[in-house]
């Protein structure tokens, strides 16, 4: 792997920010060259989301990308306002629980995950972000499935929310090889 | 992140990073007022520096910031101060007043779109303002453009040394990208923050008051109502800056002598122009970069560099042609210099940039 060029898109409040920030400590805890940049501006629970996330072997040059080796899309005008960012060959995963058109792109890999649906199977709805993280994770390859558990531990869930690791474990390892 | 230890690598977004290099280099007084994209740098110096030992000041606004800055670092404080584009323009008087008076500072623009209140998405339109100055009168101030988190916290970090050395403010000019991305870094020590009684030893310049010892009084000052007093004061600010344009002067340059174009940009930018330069590699074009990381003092010696292979020199900026200024002086008449320019919080991807050097490049080889 040289580089891989992660786009993580949805709606405010869905876990977007916190899914690319977790891939980001954990490229940083394999020693691996990464940058993360969020979209900002006046937004809001509700609005739009997203952020890039960059894992190299070597120096990051441009922190911004124009394709990406993975799309994660939570929501349909995420779908509709990127897909075509996924360079040929790419990878594509898709938040099928409340998305329901299709994609237009023939040349890439699509993974359509039902997170939400899969999330109530285990017990805990909220934790749909992690289901689809899990999966973001098996198709990519962009770091090991344990260090994002490493990652949860130490720094995502750290504290009061500590008590929510074992749920959200679960959730990240429905796909887990 | 106050707890982590120096050495240690951790995660930080661009405006915490900035804060926590600004508090171990010794920076031990804040006043600001905020402003996106850089207003998790007063939130997290209103939560740190107190508990630390430092004072967190919210200013009315940015004029008052500038002159509570002037008036502690005429005290002997050390003093950060961080604002964008609009802010910055409104401390623009301040500048002036502490250049002339020799009051040492570090100012940081996490810079956005204008003119005007422009918008909030990350700029490079103050570049004239940065390297030529907004206040009145003759004064430079160094300006160093960082393009990872890891320069900016090594920057600031020094520019706190060098702001005491040189008795004058020290700019650090990030884009609003910076402020927001996050990268891994590797934090410097905390040097000590300097305590009252120690000033009077340490900057026997500064309004310290009467000591003990001795009966020396000193006097801060801007105001000299003589002309030929003033001047000579205008003369000896220069000899400085004279000396600051042959130390302070930085610059990372990359294949420019067996180029076909040299890319020349700074900040996040120049990482954009970085990928560019791969991208034109791809089609048999040879692209080098000279990244400026001193704005003022700006690297022009850089250019005679550039090799014979050279077609054209392309400044790439997100603003509407104001670093293109500094490229004309650095290139002279030897080669044409050319524009690449997004403005208003718009980033070229790199790919935008390499088609842009590519049309450039074939119109100049004609």
């Amino acid at each position: 792997m040289s580089a891989q060029k992660l786009f993580f898109a949805g709606s405010g409040g869905q876990g977007i920010i916190l899914m690319g920030q977790m891939v980001t400590y954990a490229a940083m805890f394999e020693d691996k060259q990464t940058t993360y940049y969020p979209s900002y501006g006046p937004e809001m629970r509700g609005g739009t989301a997203n952020c890039t996330v960059i894992v190299s072997d070597s120096e990051v040059s441009s922190p911004l990308i124009y394709d990406a080796d993975c799309l994660v899309a939570m929501n349909l005008p995420s779908l509709l306002k990127f897909e075509k960012m996924v360079k040929p060959g790419g990878t594509l995963l898709v938040n099928s629980s409340i998305v329901a058109r299709k994609t237009e792109r023939g040349d890439i890999r699509v993974f359509e995950v039902p997170t939400i649906e899969i999330a109530r199977e285990l017990g805990s709805p909220k934790s749909a972000n992690m289901v689809m993280l899990g999966a973001a994770v098996r198709a990519t390859g962009v770091v090991r499935q344990e260090t994002i558990e490493r990652v949860m531990r130490e720094k995502a869930f750290t504290g009061k929310k500590a008590e929510t690791i074992p749920a959200n474990i679960k959730a990240f390892e429905y796909f887990k090889v | 992140m106050s707890g982590q230890r120096a050495g240690e690598k951790v995660l930080l977004k661009g405006n915490e990073a900035f804060a926590e290099a600004a508090i171990r280099g010794g920076l031990r007084f804040y006043f600001g007022y905020p402003i996106t994209p850089q207003s998790e740098i007063p939130e997290y110096m209103s939560r740190e520096l107190p508990r630390r030992g430092g004072v967190f000041l919210q200013a009315e606004s940015e004029l008052g910031a500038i002159n509570m800055a002037y008036g502690a670092g005429a005290a002997g404080g050390a003093v950060f101060i961080s604002s964008s584009s609009p802010g910055i323009a409104l401390m623009q008087e301040g500048m002036s007043f502490l250049c002339s008076a020799e009051v040492p500072l570090v100012a940081l623009n996490v810079s956005r779109g204008g003119p005007g209140i422009g918008g909030i998405q990350p700029g490079q339109a103050d570049y004239f303002q940065a390297t030529r100055g907004g206040g009145n009168g003759d004064y430079r101030i160094p300006v160093f453009a960082p393009a990872s988190i890891q320069e900016a916290i090594d920057l600031i970090y020094e520019a706190a040394g060098l702001a005491e050395t040189w008795r004058n403010p020290v700019m650090i000019f990030a884009d609003g990208i910076m402020g927001q991305m996050m990268e891994p870094v590797v934090l410097p020590e905390q040097r000590p923050f300097i305590e009252s009684v120690e000033i009077r030893r340490r900057k026997p310049w500064a309004i310290s008051g009467y000591g003990d010892d001795d009966s020396r009084r000193n006097i801060v000052k801007s105001l000299r109502m003589q002309p030929d007093e003033l001047e000579a004061h205008v003369e000896y600010l220069f000899e400085k800056y004279a000396r600051a344009e042959k130390e302070l002067t930085r610059v990372e340059t990359r294949d420019i002598d067996d180029a076909d174009i040299v890319l020349v940009a700074y900040g996040t930018v120049a990482r954009i122009a970085r990928e560019a330069a791969d991208i034109l590699a791809g089609r048999g074009i040879k692209a080098g970069l000279i990244r400026p990381v001193s704005l003022w003092p700006f690297p022009y010696a850089a250019f005679d560099g550039i090799g014979p292979r050279t077609k054209v020199v392309i400044s790439a900026e997100l603003s509407m042609g104001q670093m293109l200024d500094d490229v004309k002086i650095g290139v002279g008449k030897r080669l044409p210099a050319r524009l690449i320019h997004r403005t208003g919080g718009m980033i070229p991807t790199s790919l935008e940039i390499a088609d842009s050097a590519e049309k450039i490049y074939r119109e100049a080889v004609q």
